[in-house]
């Protein structure tokens, strides 16, 4: 009880004004180099681009005449992307918990927010990178080897489909992230999570008839399909994203504000 | 530089920083010394930001920590040297730390030779760093902006006698250009050998500030260690007087100050070898004050601020 009652001396001030903030651009930047500048995030990059070109070559090799089409191939690229791209989403806030990097990445940009838009800004990027990647086996493998016809009822709307597909799935994974904060549990309950659910819908009649709207895998099928979703479609794609992705990511969010940096 | 005013951290029940108030002056070393879970890495992780307080402000230079752009630019800060991807190099630590600040990469370079890395060693996996590299690495960190204020969570633990001699001089030079260091050990002997201002924290509070000479000049020397050239002759002498003698080591113990200690030995025509005090280090105070603190109650004359404006 006797320490606080002497004042204390003055202390001289820092003066910050010539100082600008961290670039966001830096930022961003920084978040890009950390997915591959360690082993584990060099091999999960490298075996997306290989598992991709790999499918596609033994869809050539397996696929009956007539099949070999522009969207036979897409949803042959889509399927290793959908599942590696919510981990390398989850990896990206994971690792620097599971590491602890975090301690040093909040020290040099205190806003914990700015830190996690950066984070967001990275996973689009390579969101954009996984969907050319994605999208160029398709088409390299329909031009050498597709079936007459093969493009038959693909226009510029693909583009749009494979870029919302590849978006949704790494920023899935990044909201799974940001919200449990454990590699482990994040892949893991990425996985089961919609599987138990789907499950559930399909034996629990009351959840079954509004499964469209809550289901994410069930309302992404037809933008995986390239198919023309109906208006419908669209909304259940938007109810179901707003459930599975834009609500764990506010939560993330805040947990991740309010966390102790430990 | 520094300011912390009437910092208290709780959690639940348990108050790990209790009302702590203390500054840190440019142009000095200031350690902050207490056991483990004494309170040192949790009053650090709030200055910057990392732990919200309870109650009470933090500040450097007048600043929130939060409020500082650019803060690795003005603050260096190592809070745990092992806290550090195990899959990156020691040279993509500091270049991601330097990409972020805006510096040119030759920094990396300047704060790999700073610390005696060499190119081998910078461009080893984090996770095969000895403990001591790892401090290493971390100081580079927190010089890479070079900032005005230096914050380091036990910076030498795991280094060596010749790490420990080195990191003195690199702070000490740092402190003389004008530069601010809090540094925290539970270690006496580095802290004694590094600052110049001690902060001794125990269960939360502070015990004790000031300079060295200021904190031993409150303890009084109640025994002595003593050698002779003829132990037998000194014990005799001794207990002549009335005092307390029995064997310690090659040498004597004796319930009585030093200074009583030398006069019998100086009247007798004894010649010494060794003459100490046998308690009323720093060492010992540092002991006493830390380990039976009340958590409401600090000895009136252990919590003196005097000195701390020095």
């Amino acid at each position: 009880m006797t320490t606080t009652a002497v004042p204390l001396p003055d202390v001289p001030s820092l003066d910050v004004t010539s100082t600008p903030r961290l670039s966001f651009s830096r930022l961003t930047g920084v978040e890009l180099r950390k997915t591959w500048d360690t082993r584990a995030g060099f091999w999960l990059l490298l075996s997306i681009v290989g598992v991709t070109l790999l499918i596609n070559v033994i869809f050539v090799l397996a696929a009956h005449d007539g099949e070999r089409t522009f969207p036979n191939f897409m949803a042959a690229s889509g399927a290793p992307q959908g599942i590696l791209l919510p981990v390398l989403g989850i990896l990206l806030v994971t690792s620097e918990w599971g590491q602890r990097t975090n301690l040093t990445t909040f020290t040099l940009e205190p806003s914990r927010g700015r830190v996690v838009a950066a984070k967001v800004t990275a996973a689009v990027m390579l969101g954009v990178v996984a969907a050319i990647v994605a999208m160029g086996f398709a088409a390299l493998a329909t031009v050498a080897f597709g079936d007459s016809g093969a493009w038959d009822g693909v226009g510029l709307d693909a583009v749009g489909k494979i870029l919302l597909t590849e978006e949704l799935g790494i920023l899935l994974g990044l909201a799974f992230g940001l919200i449990l904060l454990n590699s482990a549990a994040a892949i893991v309950l990425n996985y089961l999570l919609p599987i138990v659910f789907s499950i559930v819908a399909s034996v629990w009649h009351w959840l079954n008839q509004y499964q469209g709207w809550v289901d994410l895998n069930y309302a992404q099928t037809p933008l995986q399909n390239l198919d023309d979703l109906s208006s419908k479609e669209w909304w259940q794609l938007a109810t179901s994203t707003l459930i599975w992705v834009v609500a764990p990511f506010i939560a993330g969010l805040i947990r991740v504000s309010k966390a102790e940096v430990k | 530089m520094i300011k912390v005013e009437g910092l208290t951290r709780k959690y639940g029940t348990f108050t790990a920083v209790d009302d702590i108030s203390f500054v840190c002056q440019p142009g000095q070393v200031t350690g902050f010394l207490g056991p483990n879970g004494a309170g040192k890495t949790t009053t650090m992780r709030i200055l910057v930001g990392l732990t919200a307080p309870s109650s009470g402000r933090a500040t450097i230079g007048g600043h929130l920590y939060s409020e500082i752009p650019n803060p690795g630019r003005h603050v260096g800060v190592l809070l745990e040297a092992g806290a550090q991807h195990g899959g990156r190099t020691g040279r993509e630590i500091l270049t991601l730390g330097a990409m972020s600040m805006g510096l040119p990469r030759s920094r990396v370079d300047e704060m790999l030779e700073l610390v005696s890395l060499n190119k081998d060693e910078a461009d080893r996996r984090f996770r095969n760093y000895s403990l001591g590299m790892k401090q290493r690495l971390g100081i580079a960190h927190a010089l890479l902006g070079d900032p005005s204020v230096l914050i380091l969570d036990e910076p030498a633990n795991g280094l060596d006698p010749a790490g420990i001699r080195w990191m003195r001089g690199l702070l000490k030079s740092y402190a003389d250009r004008g530069g601010t260091v809090l540094l925290s050990s539970h270690l006496l002997n580095e802290v004694e050998l590094i600052a110049d201002e001690l902060i001794l924290i125990g269960r939360g509070r502070i015990v004790a500030q000031g300079d060295k000479a200021s904190l031993l000049s409150n303890t009084e020397h109640k025994s002595t260690f003593v050698t002779a050239e003829d132990n037998d002759q000194l014990i005799h002498a001794l207990k002549a007087k009335g005092y307390d003698v029995s064997t310690a080591g090659t040498g004597l113990r004796v319930e009585v100050a030093p200074i009583e200690v030398g006069r019998a030995a100086a009247e007798n025509r004894i010649v010494l070898s060794d003459l100490r005090s046998a308690d009323g280090g720093l060492e010992e105070l540092f002991l006493s004050l830390t380990e039976d603190v009340q958590r409401d109650e600090v000895p009136a004359q252990a919590a003196t601020t005097e000195g701390a404006s020095a």
